[in-house]
């Protein structure tokens, strides 16, 4: 089995673990009262500097993006830097200036204050209301939220915005404890026992707790498809792993949802992809140490006891599957070798760099699927329990 | 033969080249021509027979160029007299349409008058003037115009040019009809009589109020009455009055057109009078009664009559060599160095000693010998020797400020520049160039589109140039500039778009006109580069106007788009703060303070 990165998995009763350990491991409860009063001091700012410094105000969030992430190898996700955007008033930014303090006022008058919640793409309708103040299109509301998140240092869930996208499904030896949101019931979720079917996240995780007793650990899996094959077969009993689909980059739900059971369940995780840069350095790293993009939540949704099983370059050698191959594209070599160099995760892991030049060399990828060259069920019969006892794996 | 020569016909027709004639008929005998018979077809032709055939040379091509013509030589001479005297000009110009294609055109000065005996002359004899032979800017040249209207009159009516006038002082005025004789270019007098006839100008009402007419105590009025046509338009006497306004700030000018009713009708109903219906009602309709048609007044804006220029002699670099010859026979000098030293400018005993050694002549010989052998070596000479530029007082520019005043009078607009470059040389003849330029904000002047090409006033010496502007080297200067850098669209190698007017004025002692008819200027590449120098000065200045105003415009738009999102940030705020209504307009107000402070102070 592989040997899961060492890491303090969190106990439910935050109380009973020192408060560092806690920030790491989950979101830190911000109650909605602090939330607000983080939206209130950012207004009182922006007044102060009007009214009695006169001066024009500014407003500063952290820039995300790759450039300003750095690779934490101690807590094993991307933690962002100490760089800054500051958004002074002037001429060019009195609308966005103006439509980020009304997005902060509905923040806190409808949400926290009335304890309601609402999607991304109501907020941008609710602005509709703003006369011309309102938002054009929908990416424009989207970015002024995330800047929102990063100023105030709280992730949106928190603030009341329920994201839209829904995404991984899971089967396996593993009991959800879920509560009926309206009556608090408990409720118990056998996912070994769901048929042909699958449990699908939900996109609020953070109340659900676990019980994995028959489960050795977690494969999560690129396309739905393949995670079809494995259900169908009752791969999960046969290896006692649950199984996670993600279908594509991985959404926060769901990257949280695999974050809280591994640490809760103390299970490695292990990946399973297509073997193309996409597969390596968007899904997998972002699952594991996050993204550019959320730098400032990273610590949240990454997942660093992650192991990546397949399919690396070598594997199509090793499996002879040479002819099953694509040639990489244009868009696959670019994104390859931006990530040789200005990934702060490839840059770290020298098997990380070696896997990628072998892919460029070979200049061909190769998707999941491929193994049905040698038969339909070899996935599961051959190259999953091969790689699994071999623990040939990429960090 | 019937047969050939249609098939002949037809063949030069299919080639495509056939020029209209008939083959001469080859039967016919060629008479051979001996010196003597030639002899006796050889003889004088007078300027007079020559201009009234090549009467398009003089600016008589078509009817409607005649009436402006000759409204446009008589204001010039009236101006040249008043100007000269010291006058402050009025002049009253009247056209009363006669019948269907013919008009009386008369046109009074407040001038000093005419003696009795030069009228004749002066009206009915070609080159017979004051100015051709004098080198000093004025706005006739050659002493053919008025004779030249005169005599167009007399070949398509019939009828004499009138002329009243009245010298200062005198008890009468004089009224003389005369004509001229094309075969002698000699003038006919036909009536000649002592008058009471005084100089009057009738002016427009203002504000509703009639104004009392005025008269002067001299002042000369010439009538002729000629075969013309009356179109409004660019080209049209109203065009040219205007323009004349404009560059001659001093003067008062009065004038009406008076039309037959039926010509007044056809104006009225979309000025597309047709000809048959005019010709119809030629015989029936009587000219409508004159005193009911109001008069039109160009008031002036300045009571500056300009400086006289001076009168010079001519600078040795702008004559050719039979000119030196002549003038060198004529010389009332006894040596070269004299000759050289008195008759031309610019030229000092000691540079006269120069050049002559430079021609390797003896200094005292006699310039009529000189004359006659070695005014070739002389004249080369006189090239290689560095002279002074001529003298520049010969020039009188109308001024950047009466310029101004003249357009801000004529032409609505809502910028105004002017500027007057300092005098240089062609062909050694002093000149200055001039302009002017209106900038209407698009819309305000329906004149003046901003899709249309700016329309180009082109003076010389203070002449309005209408016609020919193609030709004009103000116009290929205009069009040389790269206005585009100044803030006008421009389509290459044309005037640029805009509402605006370009007033260009050349005033020199000798305009090199292209023709007689004075309508554009030879393209000198002095001129052209001193034009190109003073509109690139004017588009400077149209710049930094243009420039402002977009930064004002810019500035506004600024100020109203932040002006819609001050009011949301407020609220904003106030929503989180839970602010009173008094804290949330306070904090508009500051922030409008902030805001302008950094983006609309320039």
């Amino acid at each position: 089995m592989a040997k899961a990165p060492k890491k303090t998995p969190s106990r439910k009763p935050p109380a009973s673990k020192p408060a560092s350990a806690s920030d790491d491991s989950r979101p830190r409860l911000v109650t909605r009262d602090e939330a607000s009063t983080r939206i209130v001091n950012v207004g009182r700012e922006v007044y102060t500097d009007v009214i009695k410094k006169n001066r024009k105000p500014t407003m500063r969030f952290p820039i995300r993006a790759l450039s300003n992430v750095r690779y934490d190898i101690k807590r094993g996700h991307f933690e962002i830097r100490g760089k800054q955007a500051t958004r002074t008033l002037t001429y060019n930014t009195v609308k966005t200036f103006a439509q980020s303090m009304r997005l902060l006022a509905t923040t806190k008058k409808d949400l926290l204050d009335k304890q309601d919640i609402a999607g991304k793409r109501e907020i941008y309708y609710n602005s509709k209301s703003w006369a011309e103040c309102r938002f054009d299109e929908q990416p424009e509301s989207d970015a002024l939220l995330d800047d929102m998140e990063a100023m105030l240092g709280v992730n949106r869930e928190q603030l009341g915005y329920i994201p839209e996208e829904r995404g991984g499904e899971v089967t396996g030896p593993l009991i959800v404890v879920d509560r009926n949101a309206t009556t608090g019931e408990v409720v118990k979720i056998n996912c070994a026992k769901l048929g042909s079917g699958a449990w699908s996240i939900p996109s609020r995780v953070e109340h659900l707790s676990f019980d994995a007793k028959g489960a050795k650990f977690i494969l999560v899996i690129e396309t739905a498809s393949l995670f079809q094959r494995l259900v169908h077969h009752q791969y999960f009993e046969k290896a006692s792993c649950i199984l996670i689909s993600m279908s594509g980059v991985p959404t926060r739900a769901c990257r949280r949802f695999i974050r809280r059971l591994a640490d809760d369940q103390r299970l490695p995780v292990l990946v399973f992809t297509d073997g193309d840069p996409y597969g390596y350095c968007n899904i997998y790293r972002t699952l594991k140490v996050g993204s550019g993009q959320a730098a400032h939540i990273n610590r949240y949704f990454c997942v660093p006891q992650a192991h990546y099983l397949g399919v690396t370059p070598q594997d199509i050698i090793d499996y002879k599957l040479e002819d099953a191959t694509h040639p990489l594209e244009q868009a696959d070599i670019k994104r390859a070798q931006d990530a040789l160099k200005n990934d702060p995760f490839i840059l770290h892991h020298k098997e990380w760099q070696a896997a990628l030049h072998q892919m460029l060399k070979m200049g061909v990828r190769i998707e999941q699927q491929a193994f049905a060259k040698h038969g339909l069920n070899y996935v599961l019969e051959h190259y999953l329990p091969e790689k699994i006892k071999r623990q040939h794996f990429l960090p | 033969m019937q047969g050939r020569r249609k098939r002949a016909a037809s063949l030069r027709l299919k080639c495509g080249a056939w020029d209209g004639t008939v083959p001469p008929m080859r039967k016919k005998p060629m008479v051979q021509e001996t010196a003597e018979s030639l002899a006796g077809r050889q003889r004088e032709i007078s300027v007079s027979e020559f201009f009234l055939k090549n009467r398009h040379l003089l600016g008589f091509d078509n009817p409607r160029k005649a009436l402006m013509t000759t409204v446009k030589e008589a204001v010039d001479n009236a101006l040249d007299a008043c100007e000269e005297a010291g006058i402050l000009p009025q002049i009253s110009v009247e056209i009363q349409q006669t019948a269907d294609t013919r008009f009386r055109v008369s046109i009074t000065d407040n001038g000093p008058g005419i003696v009795r005996a030069q009228i004749p002359k002066i009206f009915a004899k070609l080159l017979y003037g004051s100015k051709f032979h004098r080198l000093r800017m004025s706005r006739g040249q050659q002493g053919i115009g008025i004779s030249a209207a005169g005599m167009y009159g007399q070949l398509t009516t019939g009828t004499s040019t009138r002329i009243l006038s009245r010298t200062k002082g005198s008890k009468t005025a004089h009224a003389i009809d005369v004509q001229i004789d094309t075969r002698k270019n000699m003038p006919t007098i036909l009536k000649d009589e002592e008058s009471d006839w005084h100089p009057v100008f009738y002016q427009a009402a203002i504000d509703g109020k009639p104004v009392e007419p005025v008269t002067a105590k001299s002042g000369t009025c010439v009538t002729i009455e000629m075969e013309a046509a009356y179109v409004r338009g660019r080209l049209s006497v109203d065009e040219y009055l205007k323009q004349c306004a404009v560059v001659n700030p001093h003067l008062q000018l009065h004038y009406r057109i008076v039309l037959t009713r039926a010509a007044a009708r056809d104006e009225e109903e979309g000025r597309k009078g047709s000809k048959a219906k005019a010709a119809a009602a030629e015989v029936a309709e009587e000219p409508a009664p004159g005193n009911d048609v109001p008069w039109t007044t160009f008031l002036r804006a300045t009571n500056q009559v300009p400086d006289q220029p001076q009168e010079i002699k001519p600078h040795p670099h702008g004559v050719e060599l039979g000119m030196l010859m002549q003038m060198l026979k004529n010389s009332p000098a006894r040596t070269v160095r004299a000759a050289l030293s008195q008759d031309f400018s610019r030229v000092s005993e000691k540079t006269a000693l120069e050049i002559c050694e430079r021609a390797k002549l003896n200094p005292k010989a006699n310039p009529t010998r000189i004359a006659h052998q070695e005014s070739e070596a002389l004249f080369k000479a006189i090239a290689e020797t560095k002279l002074m530029r001529p003298p520049m007082d010969c020039l009188s520019p109308i001024g950047e400020a009466a310029i101004e005043a003249g357009l801000r009078k004529e032409i609505v607009a809502d910028f105004y520049t002017a500027v007057t470059r300092s005098p240089t040389v062609y062909r050694g003849n002093p000149f200055l160039v001039e302009a002017g330029l209106a900038y209407a904000k698009p819309g305000d002047n329906a004149d003046l589109t901003a899709e249309e090409p700016i329309r180009l006033m082109r003076f010389a010496n203070r002449v309005p140039l209408l016609y020919m502007a193609g030709a004009c080297s103000m116009n290929k200067a205009a069009a040389s500039v790269n206005w585009k850098a100044y803030g006008l669209s421009q389509p290459r190698g044309s005037l640029p778009l805009g509402p605006m007017v370009l007033m260009v004025h050349i005033a020199s002692v000798w305009v090199p006109f292209t023709s007689e008819s004075k309508e554009a200027v030879a393209h000198y590449p002095e001129i052209i580069k001193e034009l190109a120098f003073c509109l690139q000065e004017c588009g400077r200045r149209l710049s930094v106007f243009l420039h402002k105003r977009q930064r004002l415009a810019e500035a506004d738009r600024k100020r109203q788009y932040m002006e819609l999102y001050i009011p949301h940030l407020a609220l904003g705020l106030k929503d989180i703060l839970d602010l009173k209504d008094r804290d949330e307009q306070a904090l508009v107000k500051q922030l409008h303070t902030l805001l302008e402070r950094t983006h609309l102070e320039t």
